[in-house]
Parts: C-alpha cells; structure tokens; sequence
C-alpha cells in the first residue's frame, strides 16, 4: 500500500464569503503486486479471511519486514507519474497505536523521509452550462510513502465481538481527508481528519459538509476541536469517531528492522558489489513508464482532430483508447466520424449493460466494416445504427450477414426510387397542395413517408431531389 | 522536575561529575594515549599471576593453577566429532550422556524445556549418516541448547515470561535452523531473564539460575552455608545457556546480546561467549529486545569451537534486511599466528570504579602476557564510554515499548480473562503478563517517545550512540587490532546480594563494559582467564572490528593458550568427569 498526500483549496459558496477551506487528502491506494509490501504472503482479491497471511503479518514474535522490491518499483513509478522528487534515500518509521487490527502495535510508514516528494498532478475539469469548457488546474503533492496496510475489523455488534481478517485490504482505494477552513492570508485553522472515506462522491460530499460545519460553528463562535471524524454516507453528516478520543501521539521512531532505502538515477550509478538486477533503478523505470493520461489527451486531439471532452472519454475508459485507435486504422472513415460510433454508440451500450470495454461483443473490426458500408453508401447512416444494434445482438453474424437477411442495403436504383416516391405523392393529395401552395416544410413529412416505407434505406438527398421535381 | 534519565545517570556513573545531558562535544574522541602498559596496570602486573587482592595476606595464590590437562581438552567440539566419525563414541550416546547431566544437575535451573526425546530422533539419524561415512558437518551429532527467546518450531518459546508461556511458534530461528541443518542435536531451551532483560538470570518467571562454579568443590569448601543458600548467579541474560555450557551440559549454546547478555554470563559462568558484529548473524527468529543492538551470541567452552560455531552461522539471511554477506573464512583459525604482529589497545576508561582487585589483577596480567609476548600493548581513550549505559537505557526502553506492544492477547500468548472491553482485555492481558522490569521500560519507552520527548532523549541518545561509535572507529584506526578489557566488574555475586539492588541498578552496573560494543555493533569475546579466590571464573574481553570477527578470535585463541582456565570439577559429581575423560582418553589414542 502507498499512501499519497494531496494539498489542494476548496472553494465552496458559503455565508461568510471571505473564509475558505482548506483539504489535504492521504489518499490510500493498494499496489498491484502479488505478494505484500513487507511479507512473502500473497495479495488476491476476496480471498478467503486470514487464509494469506505469513507468519509476519501475524506479528509472530522473532519476524522481521523484508521489503517488498516490486512495491518499491510501484512507488517509483507513481512518483515519476506524479512529477516528484524520488528520494535516492529514504526512510521507515513506526507508527505507534493500538487497535486490534493492527497486530504488532505499530505500523511501519515513511514519515520522516518518504520514497518521493513535491508533485504536482495537473488535472482537467469541465465548466459551463453545457460542461464543455476544459478548465486546467494543478494540485501539490507534499509526499508519496510505502505503508503497510492495516487488516480489517468485522465489529460483531449482537455477540459483541470483533473480527479481524489480516489478508489486509483489499484493492480499494481509501481516502482520510483534512479539512480546516480560514480567511487567505491568515494562518490555517484548527483541522480535522474525516476518515476511510472510499467513494470520491462521498468524499466531495463530506469535503463539503465538512467546510459548511466548520464554518458554521466559527460563525456562532465556537470552536473546531481537532479530531477525527467519520462520513455517514445515509445522512451525508461527518460525526466524531468515538474510539480515537483526543489526539493520538503516535511516538513514531525509526524502524530499526528495515536498512534506508536506496534508489539509484541509472545502472551506473549502483555501486560496485550490488547486483544492478537487484536494487531500484529510476532510469529502467522512466522507460517503462506508460504514455501518461495528459500526453495521450493532447496527442489524440493533435492527431484525430477530436474534441478534447472527447479525449477525456476515451482516456478515462480502460482501453477505450485501444479500440478507437482500432477502428480508426482499419476504416476509410474520418476519425471525427468514427468518434461518434465510439463514444455514442458503443460506450451507449457498454454503459446501459454496465460491461467494459474489453467485454464488448462488437469488435473494432466489425465495428470499422460497419463504418465503412455507411461511408461508401451501401447502407444508410440510420440503417448503419439498426444494423449496430443487431451485430450488438448476434455478435456472431458478419455485417454483411445482417445487411443482406433483414435486406437493408441502400436503394440506388433510380426508377424504383422514382416509383416509391410516386406512390408517396400519389397517396398524400392534401399535402403535396399545401407545398404547391408554398409551405415547403411539408416537404419532410413526405420524405419521412419514403424513409418508413424503405425502411431508411434511401439517400435522404436523393429523395428530397425527386420529391420536390414531382410537386412543383 | 527530575527526568528518570538523569536520575538513572547518576546511578550509573559512580565519578558523579557527568551527567547525561552533556553538551555533545565536536572534538572526537578515541585516540591512544600512551606507548606501553599503563602504568595503573603495569604496577599490578608486577605481582605473581594472580588475582590476589590487597587484604588477602595467604601465602598460597588464591588463584588456582589449572591442572596440565586441562589444555588438552578445549577444542571440544573437533575432537568430539573426530571421535563420532571414528566411532569412539556415538551421538546417542553423548545426547544420552547430555540429557542425563541436565537432570544431574537441574537445581541450576539452567533449563526451561528439556528436548529429550526429539533429541535422541535426531542424535539417532546422526548416527546413521556418521556410519554410512555421511557426516553433514564438524557439528553433526554435537549437542547443543538454546536461549528461550529464539523460536523453535513446534518446541514450546517462553521468553521466561508469563505472556509466552506454552506459546510453541511455527517456525525456527535461522541459526537454530541452520545448526539443525548441520545435524546438531537440540537437546533444551535455557532460562534467562524475561525477555533477555536483565544482566543475572534472575528475573524470569521460571526462577534464577544458578552458577556451576558456585557448586564446585572449591566454592562449596569455602562456604558455610548450605548450598540452597549460598549460590552465586550465572549472569545474565542468557545465563541458562552459559550455565548449560559450563555444567557441560551442552557442546555450544546459542545466547542473545543486547548489552552484554551473552558475554556477561559467559564470563561469569567461565565459558567462551562470542558476541559477533552486528548482522552478520540472522535475527530472523530471535524474539526482539533492542532490534538495532541484538546479536545472537555463541557460548562454547573453547574459541577454536566458537569459530567453528560462527563459520557456520555467519552470513546474509533473506529474511533479515539487517543482515551482510560474511567475509570468507579460512576453515579454522590459523595453528601458527604471531602475536608480534598485534596491536592491544587497554581503555582507561575502563579502569573504572567498582572494578575488582581480582578482575584487575587479571587485566593487569593478561596485558603483560600480551607484552611479553611481543604484542604492542598502548593505552587508549574512549571518552564518551561512560555516557553508553544511560544512552543504552533510553534506546532499550523505547524499543522495548515499540516490540512488546504486539503482545496483547490476541492473537498468542497470555490472554486475560478480564474482557470487558478490548481495551480492558489489552491493559489486564499486558499487567498479567509482563514482569514489573518490562513493565517499567515500555513506561519509560513510550515516555521518551513522546512527540515532546523525542528529541531531548531518543535523538540525544542517538548522537551519543554515534560519538561512542566514532570513539572506537577512532582507536582501530590509530592502528589498534583489538581491546583488551575486563567483561565484568567482579565475579559472580551471591544471588542474596544481587537481589538486594534493583534490575535496573544491576543491569547498568553489570553492562558496562559489554554494553558500548552493542552501540557500535562490533565483535567481542570473553574468555575466562583465572579463578577468583572465592573459585568463581572471572573472564576478560577482547573487542575487534567490525566484520574482524575472524582476527577477533585469533587473538582470543592465543590468549586461550596461555591463561590456563581450569575445567570444573562439581561437587559430589564424579559422572560428569567421567564423561570428560572418556572422550579425552579416547582421543588421546588417536592423537599418538
């Protein structure tokens, strides 16, 4: 587990308009690895209760941490994701508390000196009426730091007892935030700590709440007592956490089981007598980092032409990206078109059926086949979305299976399209008066009649073409 | 107000004039400060070869001279395993011989749980891999004891503490594992004070243990009390496994050192006791006293079998971060070695108040046997030593407050039946369980480790933990080999006397000259050089460089040669002598 500490101001509407909140997030996140961050003993999710647990994670006397390398390397990468200064030493320190949970009395965390400090997480969010505006913004982060996780408590209220499970958490992300409220310019007000908050709409929510009560109790001059609180999410209401009374002092001290951490810049910076295959190189990992979120933004709109809301979808959508990327390569169709698809249609359905993208039954290849009939006029733009929704339902069929059982292929025939749009005329006296007489937009219903009776197969140009020959 | 750091300075340092918060001098200390023997241990070394002290007016040395064969029987554990290989005696036969001498001579107390039954299992299979010519090692079939805080697995772990009684860990210690792995046979787990904490084995839940040498013929003629009564202690902590070693109830035996607690009893129960330099011997399942201080300890009854122990426990352990890879070791410490090519450093600090005639004039005279020798022989100074134990009590207190706090019932050990609340259940649990020596120093742990407190104890202890360190990195770089200086004050107290002061007035008299090498994580060894007149051995320390562990017991090994420490005779026991002799004859025949 790592543990990353955030510094942003919160603005919030509020009746006494010079004062501010200010939040700071410890935003606790599990890193993918399979074994935990000091112990031999594997991580999986939902595994059966205190069945992975080593003999370390049981506070067994006479067990010592050995530290995890792969975690090391999660916590590297995230601190270079972030913009951060790694720190080429860095230090463990015991935290000190009992709670029944926490087996050896203390947790090992990195207060004094963390693995990566100083960065900054640029991030975007969208403005306006129709929340279109791409608004930038930055926040700080003072710290990133390795923390062994806590296990997990079952409070067994009717038999009175408590259940502990120390697997340890599993995978979610949690999140204790820090909130005080002051006018700028004067110093920070007294804080409070709203704490295991793991939702971020339950953390806005409580960030929110949390301001307002604040700053209604200075308003009736009182007092904000510095204390950890608790989000209920039924009443969106933050209440003190009975159990933590007052302020702990955690009597951190260094862990004396644990040697400092070193990092190295690059392969010829380890020192001679370490094997290079063994220790934490920075440079090998840059070059593993993946294409960071912004730059993938910014590249899709530079070379798709796409909307920047746009990019933000099809970055935040796990593999999204992939497949647009897919279908843009095997169609002749613009990007800007094929976006479209994506984004309405696709991720339309993927939401609806609450699947991801990998589970889509629809293939960027069939979909980009789908495309491109549309593009060369084989199919109309609207057959093309029944289609869509048939290849949705029978993901076995080709397109053009489908196109040819239930006959949509486009009427370019002009004789036959003439005839349909004689029988149209013919049927609709009143109406074909009423555009003789000069309403034009009667017109359209005409061309919905031919679009009904062709099942959408027809050229809406074409038809309007013949249509307005015949009634003038 | 009066901090309990000041006041337990100034029970620790007899001058007076220091206190612990001194002002942290730049200047660095731990440079020699003359040529030769000082003239303080000069003067005494004049005298015969003796501990004789000033009052004593008896003609006859009160020391005795070790008879002739008792050189003949050190090495113990080469010629005992020659003799299995050659199948002169068998190792069912000496695990026999083992387990029956701890049952001879259990009102030592020496041991907490006898592992008799695995040990003739794996003494057996010993034997059947030393007949089929498959010996694993110079340690198969050897039998060995352990100190109750490395855990063992399925072998019930104690600690001497009510919070660990019957707790039986599922795993053991490396180098518990790793003499397993060598074919030596477990044949007990030994007492020691709760939790290692404590310099005279006195302060367990399972009682004291006694010294051997106070049940000698010698010892035992000079007193006129009964022998219930009238016993001296076996120091401490680890004074079961020196116990068992010098009762010979056991080839070698595994201590813990956090401050001395290997080489204090093996001083005082006149047996070899190796502490090693910091991480170069696993943890990994040595129940924790002082993480950053602890080094499990090796006690034999020569150096040449405490090499031999080291060589095979030495190295890095995956499983503690702390640990470093061994330099390479020849296979035994070298048969010729020139002792002109040493350099002794004698710290005049050490030269301390409380020192005993006896254990002075055995300073004195181990010095002069090094400068007569050949070895230069140079006064050094170590001025920060005398601020090592009050810097040592913080450290200790605040760990212990940290690695005792995982003791809290619930998930082994002691759990109260008070359960109210889980908050009542953990303060009953910890009242019940612990003893009021652990007690007192999670109190004053988690007091220096206050956010208020941390600088003005833990951090200042650190500095000076550091200035200790500089002091001796100091003199071996001025060219000093090693340290030579006395293990304990005197020798072993009667445990009536003992008693009458507190655990933390004994542990800070009994540390101080063992405990400043746990600051600086160096190697030492004490070996027994005389017998005090009341017949108690009384031991000096040599102290190395770091990761010199192997020079270290060169030196210790010549040292060995030339002091003549006689082998115990207990009283009314004929048996163990017999035992002795046996393999001593018997080896014998093959040496001619």
């Amino acid at each position: 587990m790592w543990c990353i500490y955030l510094f942003i101001t919160w603005a919030l509407l509020s009746s006494l308009p010079q004062m501010v909140g200010v939040v700071g997030l410890e935003v606790h996140a599990q890193i993918q690895s399979t074994s935990k961050l000091f112990s031999g003993s594997h991580v999986r999710f939902l595994a059966p209760p205190n069945s992975l647990v080593s003999h370390f994670d049981a506070s067994l006397p006479g067990t010592l941490p050995v530290l995890n390398r792969r975690c090391v390397e999660a916590a590297v990468l995230t601190g270079l994701a972030l913009n951060c200064t790694i720190n080429r030493k860095s230090l463990f320190d015991r935290k000190h508390y009992f709670y029944a949970d926490m087996p050896a009395g203390y947790q090992i965390t990195q207060q004094r000196v963390p693995i990566a400090v100083n960065g900054m997480l640029v991030y975007s969010h969208f403005e306006g009426r129709r929340r279109n505006q791409v608004v930038t913004k930055s926040v700080k982060i003072k710290q990133i730091q390795l923390e062994q996780d806590s296990g997990k408590s079952l409070h067994d209220d009717e038999q009175s007892q408590t259940l502990i499970d120390l697997n340890r958490a599993e995978g979610q992300l949690r999140v204790d935030a820090n909130v005080s409220v002051h006018r700028p310019g004067e110093p920070l007000g007294v804080r409070t700590e709203v704490k295991n908050i793991n939702s971020v709409r339950h953390l806005a929510k409580a960030i929110d709440y949390e301001i307002q009560r604040q700053m209604e109790v200075l308003q009736s001059a009182g007092k904000v007592l510095n204390e950890t609180r608790a989000f209920d999410s039924k009443s969106g209401n933050t209440i003190p956490m009975r159990d933590k009374e007052g302020l702990q002092d955690y009597r951190f001290m260094p862990e004396p089981n644990l040697p400092p951490l070193f990092v190295y810049e690059s392969k010829a910076s380890v020192p001679a007598g370490v094997d290079p295959a063994q220790v934490v190189v920075i440079d090998r990992l840059s070059a593993q980092l993946p294409e960071l979120p912004s730059v993938k933004r910014t590249r899709l709109v530079e070379t798709y032409g796409i909307l920047q809301e746009h990019s933000f979808t099809l970055v935040n959508e796990d593999g999204l990206m992939d497949y647009f990327e897919n279908v843009v390569q095997t169609t002749k169709a613009e990007p800007r078109k094929v976006i479209g698809w994506v984004i309405k249609e696709l991720m339309g359905n993927l939401n609806s059926q609450n699947l991801k993208v990998s589970q889509s039954p629809i293939s960027p290849c069939a979909l980009a086949e789908l495309i491109n009939l549309a593009e060369s006029g084989h199919i109309s733009s609207s057959t093309a979305k029944q289609v869509f929704q048939e290849m949705w339902k029978a993901p076995e069929k080709t397109v053009g299976q489908i196109v040819k059982e239930q006959d949509l292929w486009m009427i370019n025939d002009k004789e036959e399209l003439q005839k349909i749009c004689r029988r149209i005329v013919d049927s609709h006296p009143e109406e074909v008066q009423i555009i003789r007489r000069g309403n034009k937009k009667v017109l359209n219903k005409l061309m919905g009649e031919v679009q009904r009776e062709t099942k959408g197969r027809t050229d809406p140009v074409q038809v309007r073409a013949i249509l307005e020959k015949m009634v003038s | 107000m009066e901090s309990p750091t000041i006041t337990a300075s100034r029970s620790v340092s007899r001058r007076g004039e220091k206190r612990f918060h001194v002002e942290i001098s730049k200047t660095g200390g731990g440079e020699v400060v003359a040529q030769g023997l000082p003239a303080w241990l000069s003067t005494l070394s004049a005298g015969p070869a003796s501990a004789r002290g000033p009052e004593s007016a008896s003609p006859q040395p009160p020391t005795r001279a070790a008879p002739n064969t008792a050189q003949t029987c050190r090495h113990l554990h080469s010629k005992v395993s020659q003799a299995l290989r050659d199948g002169r005696v068998s190792a069912t036969e000496l695990c026999r011989k083992c387990i029956d001498q701890i049952q001879r001579t259990h009102y030592l107390n020496a041991f907490i749980t006898i592992t008799g039954e695995t040990a003739m299992e794996q003494a057996q299979r010993a034997d059947n891999r030393i007949r089929t010519g498959k010996p694993l090692g110079p340690l198969d079939g050897i039998p060995f004891s352990v100190k109750d805080n490395f855990c063992t697995e399925n072998i019930k772990t104690t600690c001497a503490s009510k919070m660990l009684k019957g707790y039986v860990p599922p795993f053991s210690a490396t180098v518990v594992q790793k003499l397993l792995d060598q074919g030596a046979v477990l044949v007990g787990k030994t007492n020691l004070d709760e939790f290692a904490m404590g310099a005279g084995s006195t302060d367990g839940v399972f009682g004291p243990v006694r010294n051997p040498w106070s049940y000698t013929t010698l010892y035992r003629e000079q007193s006129t009390e009964d022998p219930d009564s009238d016993w001296a202690i076996s120091g401490g902590s680890s004074g079961g496994s020196a116990a068992a070693v010098a009762a010979l109830s056991s080839f070698l035996a595994l201590g813990s050192d956090t401050g001395g607690s290997t080489r204090n009893p093996g001083s005082l129960c006149g047996v070899v006791a190796l502490k090693p330099t910091y991480g170069l011997l696993s943890r990994h399942g040595l129940i924790p006293l002082v993480n950053s201080m602890d080094v499990p300890g090796i006690m034999t009854r020569s150096v040449h079998d405490a090499a031999t122990v080291l060589r095979i426990l030495q190295g890095r352990d995956e499983r503690d971060s702390t640990t470093v890879q061994a330099p390479s070791t020849p296979p035994s410490l070298p048969e010729h070695f020139d002792i002109r090519d040493i350099c002794v450093g004698i710290p005049k600090e050490y030269h301390a108040p409380g020192l005993s005639t006896d254990t002075l004039a055995q300073w004195s005279r181990v010095a002069a046997m090094f400068e007569q020798a050949g070895a230069r022989v140079q006064e050094v100074s170590l001025p920060h030593t005398q601020h090592s134990i009050v810097c040592y009590h913080v450290l200790c207190c605040c760990e212990v407050a940290s690695n005792m706090a995982r003791f809290d019932g619930l998930e082994y050990g002691h759990r109260s039946t008070i359960d109210s609340s889980t908050d009542a259940m953990y303060a009953t649990t910890r009242h019940e369980g612990f003893n009021n020596v652990v007690r007192r120093r999670i109190l004053s742990g988690n007091y220096f480790l206050l956010k208020s407190n941390y600088e003005r104890y833990f951090v200042k202890a650190q500095q000076m933990r550091r200035l200790i360190t500089e002091d001796l990195k100091n003199v071996f770089r001025s060219g000093i080999d090693v340290l030579l200086t006395p293990t304990t004050l005197s020798d072993a107290a009667r445990y009536t006397d003992f008693i009458q002061e507190d655990n933390r007035t004994r542990s800070a008299q009994e540390d101080v000259f063992t405990q400043p090498v746990n600051m600086a994580g160096l190697p030492a060894v004490t070996v027994p050089t005389a017998l005090s007149r009341r017949g108690l051995p009384i031991s000096l320390q040599l102290i190395g460089q770091t990761l010199q562990d192997w020079k270290l017991l060169t030196v210790a090994h010549w040292m060995e040669q030339q002091v003549n420490f006689p082998m115990i005779h207990l009283h009314g026991d004929s048996d163990e002598r017999k035992l002795d002799r046996s393999v001593r004859e018997r080896t014998h025949t093959i040496g001619s």
